[in-house]
């Protein structure tokens, strides 16, 4: 199934990516390739499959509720590309 | 062309075990076998660009550490003094982790990964971060936002990728072992092609703390070395369960020193006739069947098995891989962390240009790619389908690992290829990943170990997988066939004055 440039328009919104119109045009083309390679998948009868999303059998890994020491803050915040005090300043969120 | 060079007294082309030996006997001084390093490297790099940064100050501190406990007569641990490079999508306390990406340029990690601080507790000396594809994504090294790394075997091309850094550092000895990570090959391949040893290890055998994340159900990290011994010497350091990653494996680690071996009587190993169809270059076909020829003479019983979904397998991973990175990229937006793009007016706009601008080409596709395969009326066509096919690659190795205890296969279907050759093609990047995903997709542990070379002098690497957590199998099959190789293996010709 072909990827028209609206639907790269409308995933680059929601992966939030900024794309020049020469790159939607490449990738119109480039995942329409790609996503008719995958289609080879629709030969497979999966019927009453289960999925694996995980290849280890684990399960609800908990410690103990114990509080510990976390990263401390001066730590999370000395790669801030812009700070106020103990925040990250962003551009206004909100009108 | 390879060269037979001795290595005469650089120790910089030694192993791991062999310079323990030296130093624990006093006869190499681990601050000489530092500078030797950094030596090699002043004198490659330019032609390599193997290393994105060094820690030649911490280094050259620790060894004159480890030099003082020789002095007192104390024992050396097996990695104690050695050095070791890490692919720079670990997080080091050390220098920046950029991941190759300008979204992290500048990037001071705020915790190290667990990986780094086992190899730091058992004594060996980080000295550099190594390059790779961007994000971990790609399989020729040449996604790196930076610089692109060089095949040491012939400069024009590639190292493979995308621990192609890594591979090229070991390879050129600018190191004596270094860290990699694997989510569709990317350790065994550049190995293959750089002529080293590499393993995955068992989805959950080393913890993933302090790994950036590209596919967390398939991504690994594993060792890099000049032979088996060295593997089996850092997965000794780095295996384990880790309180700090959920999804490592409860698992007790085995020695696996006690899995080296020079005899292969009693052991299966299955040949999958899906891995040796069209597409694989003459020279590792042959490679490869005289591998397999070489682990009979040791004992072995060769037999064929199937893997009927294997042309399903590059498919399912271009899915999952890719819905699982665009889960895990999201993060980079430019509020906490990392490249921010500061001209914009509102949130949105930042977020928007801080990805435009921070990611290249290859990561923004995969991330499209997965984006488009996760939204609303897909995810049932491509994610939940993708993941439906998994289950049906673990029935079928299941299978095969009922009548055999290994099985062996090429890594790549051709030896390195040059640089700028397939960049205008994404999908046939992603078809030379063929051999090696199927051990990410069905957890396997599984391993490149250098079985000769093509016409034009280029390395070929021959693939061993065994059961989950059978480490001790595929480290075994390739210590016996390492002992009775056959092929006269060399050094890469870097220096001016090799002979030929």
């Amino acid at each position: 199934m072909p990827v028209s440039r609206e639907d790269v328009e409308y995933v680059a919104n929601l992966a939030r990516i900024q794309l020049t119109e020469e790159e939607k045009d490449t990738l119109t083309s480039q995942l329409s390739s790609i996503l008719h390679h995958i289609e080879k998948l629709n030969e497979l009868d999966i019927e009453g499959v289960e999925p694996t999303f995980h290849v280890l059998d684990v399960t609800n890994v908990f410690r103990e509720d114990e509080v510990r020491p976390s990263l401390p803050s001066e730590e999370t915040l000395k790669n801030a590309p812009a700070r106020d005090g103990d925040f990250f300043k962003v551009p206004k969120i909100i009108e | 062309m390879k060269t037979n060079k001795k290595e005469g007294a650089d120790p910089s082309g030694l192993t791991a075990h062999e310079l323990h030996d030296l130093m624990q006997l006093g006869q190499l001084r681990c601050t000489d076998l530092v500078r030797a390093v950094f030596a090699r490297i002043d004198r490659v790099e330019p032609k390599v660009k193997a290393y994105l940064c060094l820690f030649k100050e911490n280094a050259l501190e620790q060894a004159a550490r480890v030099d003082e406990k020789i002095e007192r007569g104390d024992e050396l641990g097996p990695l104690e003094g050695i050095p070791v490079a890490l692919k720079d999508v670990l997080c080091t306390l050390e220098g920046e982790t950029t991941c190759a990406s300008r979204i992290l340029k500048g990037f001071r990690a705020p915790y190290e990964a667990t990986v780094v601080r086992r190899l730091r507790e058992s004594g060996a000396i980080s000295i550099g971060k190594t390059n790779l594809d961007e994000f971990a994504m790609g399989s020729s090294t040449e996604n790196s936002a930076f610089q692109i790394t060089a095949n040491p075997w012939d400069l024009s091309r590639v190292p493979g990728g995308s621990s192609g850094g890594s591979a090229a550092a070991v390879a050129a000895d600018e190191t004596i072992v270094a860290l990699g990570s694997d989510t569709g090959g990317s350790i065994r391949q550049p190995a293959a092609l750089c002529g080293i040893v590499g393993l995955k290890p068992t989805y959950g055998r080393v913890s993933r703390y302090g790994l950036v994340a590209f596919a967390s159900s398939l991504d690994q990290i594993g060792p890099m070395a000049k032979d088996v011994k060295d593997i089996a010497l850092m997965m000794n350091a780095i295996g384990g369960k880790d309180p700090l990653d959920s999804t490592s494996a409860n698992i007790p680690v085995p020695d696996f020193l006690t899995a080296l071996a020079r005899d292969l009587s009693g052991t299966k190993i299955g040949v999958p006739k899906e891995y040796f169809g069209e597409g694989i270059d003459d020279d590792v076909r042959e490679s490869v069947e005289r591998a397999a020829d070489r682990m009979k003479n040791c004992g072995a019983e060769i037999v064929e098995v199937s893997l009927p979904h294997t042309e399903y397998a590059i498919p399912v991973y271009y899915i999952v891989a890719n819905a699982e990175a665009s889960a895990n990229l999201a993060r980079y937006d430019g509020v906490k962390y990392g490249f921010r793009f500061h001209d914009a007016n509102d949130t949105l706009a930042m977020y928007e240009k801080t990805k435009s601008h921070g990611f290249g080409q290859e990561v923004k596709r995969r991330i499209m790619l997965g984006t488009y395969a996760l939204s609303s009326g897909y995810y049932d066509a491509y994610y939940l389908k993708a993941q439906k096919v998994r289950t049906l690659f673990r029935h079928d190795f299941e299978k095969v690992f009922s009548v055999c205890d290994a099985l062996i296969m090429p890594t790549s279907p051709t030896p390195a290829f040059r640089i700028g050759e397939k960049t205008d093609d994404p999908l046939k990047m992603y078809l030379s990943d063929v051999f090696t995903i199927s051990a990410n997709l069905a957890g396997l542990p599984a391993l490149s170990i250098p079985c000769g070379y093509s016409k034009e002098g280029l390395p070929i690497g021959l693939q061993i997988m065994a059961k989950p957590f059978d480490e001790v199998t595929v480290l075994r099959v390739a210590s016996a066939y390492e002992q009775n190789r056959g092929e006269r293996l060399g050094k890469p010709p870097l220096d001016g004055d090799e002979e030929n």
